[in-house]
């Protein structure tokens, strides 16, 4: 076991708690800047859709995860920046002015969908975003002029003053700064007040009003960056898949979306990434075994929405803090190793099953 | 005498048919520490409610002079005033530390963009908060739970870091809601001593509920006893315990339970 020894408050404050965070956090950068090196350009762009899907990840955990505040559209803020993007793109806007105005758009989109949150809470909220999201779908397939209807929109490739990112290695690049952008502004935000007055409101919002939070604020800033920040991500997905079409945009990824910030680990960064990598490597593994299993299973049609309700129950059940969850025990099963003992986790296992039947 | 801190006019509040408190008026002094006690759902949860602006009311409740009424609720902690709940109202997933970092939320003076970037200003400020919050870590002895999640603390810890978030606020009166339920003997005192040193080396002024008497007797200055709503008896400690219409009131519920 590590024990810190705090001799300043600018311990608690930086990023890296310690010099093998420091060490751990600056290999998994080395191994990511090196990456196109080592894979080729399936495996970068699957690397690059699991950054993108992360981004997606951390604005509706910012939202979820922390604010407490579910979204069954999130898939709509990812297509207001797609589509944004798209035709921004298409005037020969550069990437970060057309990226800029993708956010803000997104982030507009945020506060008129967040207006229901100010006063229903749970299932309600969940409708009430649902519903915007059918909206946006209808929007975009109707809208033929400038959405191009459902045959959608081609996009080309992400251009800035002359550059273009015309090869899987710089377009891997550019969703990398982008994605460590979105993460060093998200972990900033969870160690200043707003980040803990979105806490505050998840977990009690009586409370967090007698501590002089504004609810009605704190709920549309939530739901504005974590539009912004899904907004960017489209914009990335955008280029990324080349064809924009509404059924791109559905309920169904909105649902993928909060499936996969709960396999992840609800209420952590970590999560948003674990998530997105499992929502990318699960069906590659599936793919792979599929032709082992018996016919019957592998031939099955739905055999990967099954596989991916089946982890999501387990985690559920077993894991609540997901994948991140898991990660922590194994890292802590290393640090204690000859000491590990069965029983260690099991107090914290016990109360969340008592949360649960709350 | 000084001017009241605190005043409460003909304060009435009514859920649907029910009276929960029906034209009581007190005045708590600074500097004072002063009690509401009465049996079981005799409306005292419900003034603090009143005072939080959570519950619609009639009548009149002034701080420092100026009228709450017109204020949102989660203006009342600018003024100065911070609370505790009679049944814990923590933030459950997060840690000690964090949830009173919460409590500095009225001092804040950064803005969205500051904090994003994490600019200079920004981490000024977390400085700023992290040796208010260690004051009051250390005040109330609770350097061994800094770290731990609120969710998995005993009762009688929870209790203590809802004062210490509480207090870091830095308010000028303290609400205090039931602060020995469900305490043993020994946390009781302790809580007795808190409550004193409080009201004595931080200068804050304490308007409390509970229903220990001898923690009653032992920091309060004054006392007003309700019983279904309505104002029995105030005064001091000895004399409001020896009132009859309290000791009635109390005999009543013993009869009933
Ligand atoms: N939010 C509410 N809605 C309806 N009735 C309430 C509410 N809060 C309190 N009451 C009622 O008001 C009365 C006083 O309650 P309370 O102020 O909690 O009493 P106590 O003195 O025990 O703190 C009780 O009869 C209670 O049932
Ligand atoms: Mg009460």
């Amino acid at each position: 076991m590590r024990f810190i020894f705090k001799t300043a408050y600018e311990q608690d404050i930086r990023l890296f708690k310690h010099g093998g965070q420091q060490f751990w956090y600056g290999l998994l950068g080395v191994a990511l800047l090196a990456a196109p090196w080592v894979l080729d350009d399936y495996f970068l762009g699957q690397l690059t859709f699991i950054l993108i899907y992360g981004i997606v990840g951390l604005g509706l955990m910012l939202l979820s995860g922390y604010t407490g505040l579910i979204s069954l559209g999130h898939a709509a803020f990812l297509a207001v920046g797609a589509y944004t993007q798209a035709i921004l793109a298409a005037k020969g806007w550069p990437f970060p002015f057309s990226l800029t105005a993708a956010a803000l758009l997104a982030a507009a989109t945020g506060i008129v969908v967040g207006l229901p949150a100010l006063r229903v809470k749970g299932i309600y909220l969940a409708i009430a975003t649902m519903a915007f999201g059918f909206i946006v779908e209808e929007v975009l397939a109707r809208w033929e002029h400038v959405t191009g209807g459902n045959t959608g929109i081609i996009v080309g490739q992400l251009q800035m003053f002359g550059w273009t990112a015309d090869s899987e290695e710089s377009f891997y690049y550019v969703a990398l700064v982008v994605a460590a952008l979105v993460t060093l502004g998200v972990l900033n935000l969870l160690r200043s007040p707003t980040g803990r007055a979105f806490v505050a409101i998840r977990d009690s919002e009586i409370s967090a009003r007698s501590m002089g939070i504004h609810l009605a604020r704190y709920k549309t800033t939530s739901f504005a960056l974590s539009a912004a920040i899904t907004g960017i991500a489209g914009a990335l997905y955008a280029h990324k898949l080349r064809i924009i079409t509404p059924e791109q945009f559905t309920i169904l990824q909105s649902i993928e979306y909060l499936m996969m910030i709960v396999v992840g680990g609800i209420g952590s960064v970590h999560g948003a990434f674990f998530g997105a990598a499992f929502l990318i490597v699960l069906p590659q593994i599936v793919a792979m075994v599929k032709d082992y299993l018996p016919p019957a299973i592998g031939q099955a049609t739905g055999l990967q929405p099954t596989i991916f309700g089946l982890v999501l129950v387990a985690v559920i059940l077993f894991e609540p803090y997901g994948i991140y969850g898991r990660w922590l025990k194994i890292r802590t099963f290393f640090q204690l190793f000859p000491l590990y003992r069965r029983g260690l986790f099991r107090r914290q296992k016990a109360f969340m099953k008592s949360e649960r039947l709350r | 005498m000084s001017a009241p801190m605190l005043k409460v006019e003909h304060l009435s509040v009514a859920f649907g048919g029910v009276k929960a408190v029906s034209d009581v008026s007190f005045e708590v002094r600074p500097g004072e520490v002063f009690t509401l006690i009465g049996p079981n759902g005799a409306g005292k949860t419900t003034i603090f409610n009143a005072i939080s602006l959570i519950v619609p009311a009639t009548g009149r409740i002034s701080y420092e002079g100026r009228d709450l009424a017109g204020l949102a609720p989660h203006q009342v902690a600018k003024l100065g005033i911070a609370r505790t709940f009679q049944n814990i109202e923590l933030f459950e997933h997060a840690t000690v530390l964090q949830n009173l970092l919460i409590g500095r939320h009225v001092h804040r003076r950064t803005n969205l963009a500051a904090e994003l970037l994490f600019l200079p200003s920004a981490r000024r400020e977390e400085h700023e908060f992290r040796e208010a919050v260690e004051k009051v870590i250390d005040f109330l002895d609770l350097a061994h739970y800094r770290d731990q999640m609120v969710a998995g603390l005993p009762y009688g810890v929870r209790k203590v870091v809802e004062l210490a978030r509480a207090l870091s606020t830095e308010p000028r009166l303290l609400l205090l809601d039931e602060p020995s339920s469900g305490l043993n003997v020994e946390e009781t005192d302790d809580m007795a001593f808190w409550i004193h040193d409080i009201q004595n080396d931080l200068g804050i002024t304490v308007l409390m509920v509970e229903h220990d008497m001898g923690l009653v007797s032992r920091v309060s200055t004054r006392v007003l006893a309700l019983n279904q709503g309505e104002t029995i008896a105030e005064g001091t400690p000895a004399e409001v315990q020896s009132h009859p219409a309290v000791v009635e009131a109390y005999l009543g519920t013993a009869e009933a339970t």
